[in-house]
């Protein structure tokens, strides 16, 4: 997916300025959550890779920048896609954005519970906010990914 | 990138930020539905403090007012405001504002942002050289605290009566401690409230004061967000967006505000266009398949025939559904007209409803 918000990089920066009750225990941003044992694209969708198959969502990063998700419109399953096209889009309340087929294959499953709770997006979005599973006809792609490491230099998380 | 006063406490809360009219503001802090939510049901703060403030004095004050805006500000006595519109000779809207009529021949007018430079220039072009401007833009504040407990919260750091403060009145006094301060009974969010004005020094104070206040009321920072989806559900015009300066306040449905009983800018033109008709008008509808319009999006007839194009659009937290504005030939301008949206490649079913969207329960 491409963010179209323009954001500042400089988010959690501290200060004295911000009132004693908001300190904490419940900051409005999390620490990015990244898990090592998942690939990542530029375009910030994440790819969980099991033999020739797959599981793909947003990152944690791409559902915080989007906001409140109200649905995830995947556009073409069980048919055989190039790496890179467009599979889908997600609407936020207040942006609409492309996804986009970390590897080549076939999209085999839609995620039904986030039809019906979008939210799971934004709450867990490596777990129960994922979007598909697909066949891969292509491994060699996965060399292309960026490990959590440059997906987080990337972001500058 | 330019700054409010309080940009540093946003970014110390960890608001999501973003530029807005070269000014770095908060755009969300606990999402955009749970801050919309918070406004319809408790009390929220915004801090708007990019938009524009210029002080006119002097006797020939209101004429310059009259001559440029389409609204009688000569009905206003001080302490009380009006919205209105700066309009050019072609009957366009340079920007939408509010006129606050303050006492001794002056007047506040309150602009967009992003207008700030052009709606300077338009009324230097008009000043006929008697009037004292002044552009206090950088050095004012303004907090906008919406939502139906905002009143109550506001009360208890002031002895001003806000009960007496009607609707689209206001009044100067001492608030949080500070001296000066305009408490405005206003606000673009259809759930009551008051927007204040300050100078930049009382800004930390005023914001932390605010919420020592309204903690146990459940007031929260607000971002641009939810304001945005809060004046859509009321169907309040963006500049930029709905309103600009090719669309005429006939055409915006701002008709209310336009007042032939006097002269001003692009007058004859929109009393022309008044008598012969709009061609096009600004209209809410409601999406009824899957799609959330945005900006740009098409807007067809039943038929397929290219209709007219979107403004706005979001999903309605309150409504729970796609909801959208945009201008349509005025032929298909009637409530429960059926449309179609046009969502990149698929066309949507929508329908023409009355506006507003959102009704604030009394």
């Amino acid at each position: 997916m491409v963010i179209s918000f323009n954001s500042s990089p400089h988010l959690r920066k501290k200060s004295n300025l911000c009132p004693t009750f908001f300190k904490s225990p419940t900051p409005f941003r999390e620490i990015m959550n990244l898990p090592a044992d998942l690939l990542y694209t530029k375009e910030h969708e994440w790819i969980k890779i099991d033999g020739n198959t797959a599981t793909i969502g947003i990152t944690d990063h791409a559902q915080s920048e989007l906001g409140d998700i109200v649905y995830v419109d995947v556009t073409a399953i069980n048919e055989p896609l190039d790496k890179g096209v467009v599979f889908g889009t997600i609407e936020a309340v207040k942006t609409v954005s492309d996804l986009f087929l970390p590897m080549s294959g076939t999209i085999t499953e839609l995620n039904a519970e986030i039809e019906a709770n979008p939210e799971l997006v934004n709450k867990d979005p490596y777990g129960q906010g994922w979007m598909v599973k697909m066949t891969l006809s292509n491994l060699s792609e996965q060399s292309e990914l960026l490990s959590a490491d440059a997906y987080r230099q990337l972001i500058g998380a | 990138m330019k700054t409010t006063a309080l940009t540093d406490v946003h970014i110390a809360l960890g608001a999501k930020m973003t530029a807005f009219a070269g000014y770095n503001m908060p755009v969300s802090y606990s999402g955009i539905n749970d801050e919309h939510h918070t406004v319809r049901n408790a009390a929220g703060v915004f801090d708007v403090s990019h938009m524009g403030e210029f002080i006119l004095k002097g006797e020939g004050a209101l004429d310059l007012i009259q001559r440029i805006t389409t609204n009688d500000a000569s009905k206003l006595t001080p302490g009380k405001a009006q919205y209105s519109c700066f309009t050019n000779e072609q009957g366009g809207i340079i920007d939408d504002l509010i006129v606050y009529c303050l006492p001794g021949n002056a007047w506040m007018l309150v602009v967009n942002a992003s207008n700030i430079e052009k709606d300077w220039n338009h009324l230097v072009k008009y000043n006929s050289g008697n009037v004292e401007m002044h552009n206090i833009s950088d050095k004012t504040s303004l907090l906008a605290v919406q939502g139906p407990k905002a009143k109550s919260i506001l009360q208890k750091l002031t002895q001003v009566n806000l009960d007496e403060i009607p609707y689209y009145h206001f009044t100067k006094g001492v608030f949080a401690g500070r001296e000066n301060v305009l408490l405005s009974n206003t606000g673009y969010t259809g759930s009551g409230g008051f927007e204040i004005y300050f100078e930049n020094n009382h800004a930390v104070t005023i914001w932390n004061k605010l919420f020592e206040a309204g903690h146990s009321e459940g007031l929260k920072p607000c971002g641009l967000g939810a304001r945005d989806t809060l004046r859509m559900e009321m169907c309040f015009c963006l500049y930029g967006n709905d309103i600009d300066d090719t669309t005429s306040p006939l055409e915006a449905g701002l008709g209310w505000i336009t007042k032939f009983s006097k002269v001003f800018t692009g007058s004859s033109v929109l009393q022309k266009q008044k008598e012969e008709g709009v061609k096009k008008k600004l209209i809410a509808f409601e999406v009824e398949g899957k799609g959330i319009p945005r900006k740009g999006y098409d807007l067809c007839s039943e038929e397929g025939d290219l209709i007219g194009h979107v403004t706005s659009g979001t999903q309605s937290p309150t409504l729970g559904k796609p909801i959208g504005m945009g201008y349509v030939k005025a032929e298909y301008a009637k409530p429960d007209t059926k449309i179609n949206l046009m969502v990149r490649d698929s066309s949507v079913e929508a329908r023409i409803v009355k506006s507003p969207f959102y009704k604030q329960p009394s």
